[in-house]
């Protein structure tokens, strides 16, 4: 310890080494976290922690007629889901319709005409730009309000403001309360811009007076019904088909199911509880379903595994590349102590046999210079701390870049610097307990 | 008693194929309480009887034996402890550690005696040591703030800390200048008398040598006269040595 004192410029040096090493590492690791999980917060805005849940596929004499073909989900399905699911963060019924939609006179088609709640926003990280949501109550009173995306604020108003305007969706006016923030394209390409939303209870009962029925042509089973609640909302207009004979109607019993809904969307509260989302979902659906063990699920749970990886792939590399200039930084910061004590061995040869002379061992000379060296790496890895903790706030006032301060690291950081500083120390100090005592008096 | 006693001791060192005898079947005794000198040209062998006297090597045969022990065969680790409790080193160029204090010096080989020493008892020692070498007032000076003189007794000081039997002084004067020479061969006669501490002084200078009871000269690796101590044997008829009359022993 007072070897060290005596020259302390060159501690000072040596430690500088380890300092900036570990410094690094703490800054690296803390911005790296901090930019990591900006990075996942990201994807997960995209929708990466978002399940959805879509009616089973029904079936007819060996033909399936794919995803969505028998309508088994009912809102209270979805508010069973958002009270009963630890895992899931919030969920939403989602009722999708394709029609036009027309102001004054111009027309246009969405592709995304959705009737939800406005727990949905959250879901898919839709914010509201102008004008403000379409509320619980107004899904409770079937409103009839909307929100638009950007392109069709374009199509139809031509900078016009369309907050408070009226447009017919399916002939059926619905006010604009608020327009949705921009959110470009998708990874497929599809444009995310070319929304309307409106409450599900609206979009159900007035404009499509029906499920994915009247745009799913398989799902024959469910046109009659569609067919008798236009008939009710127009009363009076021709009948369509044959009126069914009450025989007929006891032979093929229509299942009444007033308030079904195409689609959930839930949100899981992390990537991480994705899988005990999809299991919790499955759970309480098959049993509020009365599916019994063996028999197939009538409903599917869909996740965005493709985004999941995306996520896990993003944030592994990164992880992987802090690790890397983590330990380029602490190799070095080794070697330079290394090398000081190798310097300092040679420059204390004189000390180091009259030391001996005087009736030290070896093992007395190994230990004096190891304390050195892990005195010398652990003041520096203190020291490295504070500076890179400081050096990542610095960071974080000045460029307003997001900074996780990671208490793992710094163990990590702690414990790599006793580590690097035995590692590297043991050889120098090796050398001088091997020295000679008469060479090492006599050395000039 | 012998203190040392050295039988037929050599010493080859290997410089590859070629063998170098350097000591040539050397035997000495020194008794306890004696003030010798260890004399001869460079290149003559005593360097490394010295080292070989001070245990810091070993001979490659022959006997020695230290206050009754064979220490010939010992390894490198007992020789340093056996280095820690009986014997004292003086160096010519003093070694002392730079930016350290006297006191600090003195204390050092404390750190690797067996029994440790609480700090505070280590630090009353060496002060008791520096205040016997007349440096009391010079405890917390560092080595660049004293003169050779006072560098060579804060290395005495810290040769004797230990309470060693046995002292070797290598040139202890050889950075000195003849006043100051004088004063420390004065202490090492002082310490002799008083202490009873056998001192023996490795030289190449007749006045220094002047100031022992009996000269050992070494030529070639071996011993020319003054091997055996006066007690035992009549003194060889020539010798260089004027040194004072026979000083009584104490034993310790």
């Amino acid at each position: 310890m007072r070897a060290l004192r005596r020259n302390p410029m060159r501690a000072m040096l040596t430690t500088l080494g380890i300092v900036i090493g570990v410094g690094s590492v703490i800054a690296m690791m803390e911005i790296g976290t901090g930019s990591s999980s900006a990075i996942k917060d990201a994807i997960s805005s995209m929708g990466a922690n978002v399940l959805m849940v879509v009616p089973g596929t029904a079936a007819s004499g060996g033909i399936s007629f794919g995803a969505g073909s028998v309508t088994t989900l009912t809102p209270e399905d979805c508010e069973a889901i958002r009270r009963e699911c630890p895992a899931v963060r919030d969920a939403a019924p989602m009722v999708r319709a394709r029609t036009q939609i027309v102001y004054g006179n111009r027309n246009w088609v969405p592709t995304q005409l959705e009737g939800t709640t406005p727990a949905y926003l959250g879901i898919r990280d839709l914010t509201v730009a102008e004008g403000s949501s379409f509320t619980d109550r107004d899904v409770l009173n079937t409103n009839k309000v909307c929100l638009l995306g950007n392109t069709i604020v374009r199509e139809l108003f031509q900078g016009e403001s369309p907050i408070g305007k009226e447009i017919r969706v399916n002939n059926i006016s619905f006010r604009v309360v608020g327009v949705l923030g921009s959110k470009g394209a998708n990874m497929m390409g599809m444009d995310q811009d070319d929304i309307l939303l409106a409450p599900w209870t609206s979009i159900k009962y007035r404009v499509t007076g029906s499920s994915l029925a009247s745009e799913n042509q398989s799902a024959t089973s469910g046109s009659s019904a569609s067919v008798n609640t236009l008939s009710n909302l127009y009363p009076g207009g021709p009948s369509l088909y044959p009126e069914q004979s009450a025989t007929q109607a006891a032979d093929n019993p229509m299942p009444v199911r007033f308030a079904n809904i195409d689609r959930i969307m839930a949100t899981a509260r992390s990537s991480q509880e994705i899988p005990a989302a999809i299991r919790q979902i499955t759970d309480l659906l098959r049993e509020r379903h009365h599916i019994r063990p063996g028999q197939p699920d009538d409903f599917n749970v869909r996740d965005m595994t493709e985004m999941t990886n995306t996520l896990t792939s993003t944030t592994t590399l990164m992880t992987n590349l802090l690790l890397c200039v983590a330990m380029i930084s602490l190799v070095v910061g080794g070697v330079g102590i290394m090398n000081i004590m190798l310097v300092s061995v040679t420059e204390r040869t004189r000390e180091i046999g009259l030391r001996m002379a005087v009736g030290a061992r070896s093992r007395d000379i190994l230990r004096q210079f190891m304390v050195e060296a892990v005195v010398l790496s652990l003041v520096g890895g203190a020291l490295g701390i504070l500076l890179g903790h400081g050096g990542s706030l610095l960071v974080r006032l000045l460029l307003r870049w997001p900074v996780a301060t990671s208490p793992a690291a710094i163990a990590a950081a702690v414990l790599v610097a006793a580590a690097v500083g035995i590692i590297f120390g043991f050889y120098p100090a090796w050398r001088a307990s091997r020295l000679d005592p008469i060479d090492a008096l006599r050395y000039e | 008693m012998e203190l040392i006693e050295l039988n037929n001791i050599h010493k080859t060192y290997q410089m590859g194929e070629i063998s170098v005898p350097v000591l040539k079947g050397i035997s000495l005794t020194v008794a306890q309480g004696e003030l010798v000198a260890l004399m001869g040209a460079s290149g003559s062998g005593k360097s490394t009887l010295m080292h070989l006297l001070g245990c810091l090597d070993r001979p490659t045969s022959g006997e020695y034996w230290l206050e009754g022990e064979e220490v010939s065969r010992l390894s490198a680790d007992e020789r340093a402890l056996l280095r820690n409790r009986k014997i004292g080193f003086v160096f010519q160029s003093f070694n002392l550690l730079p930016r350290t204090s006297a006191l600090d010096n003195a204390a050092m080989p404390l750190s690797y005696t067996a029994d440790h020493l609480s700090e505070r008892e280590s630090r009353r020692r060496a002060a008791e040591m520096l205040e016997r070498v007349g440096l009391k007032d010079r405890l917390d000076h560092e080595p660049s703030r004293l003169s050779g003189g006072e560098q060579q007794r804060v290395a005495i000081a810290r040769a004797l800390i230990n309470r060693p039997p046995l002292l070797f002084a290598d040139e202890p004067t050889g950075n000195l200048d003849s006043r100051t020479s004088v004063e420390v061969l004065r202490m090492f006669q002082q310490l002799n008398e008083e202490d009873g501490i056998t001192i023996i002084l490795v030289t190449h200078d007749p006045n220094v040598s002047r100031h022992a009871e009996r000269v050992i000269h070494i030529q070639d690796g071996v011993i020319v006269d003054g091997a055996f101590s006066s007690k035992e044997e009549p003194a060889p008829a020539q010798t260089l040595s004027a040194a004072p009359a026979a000083k009584a022993r104490v034993v310790i």
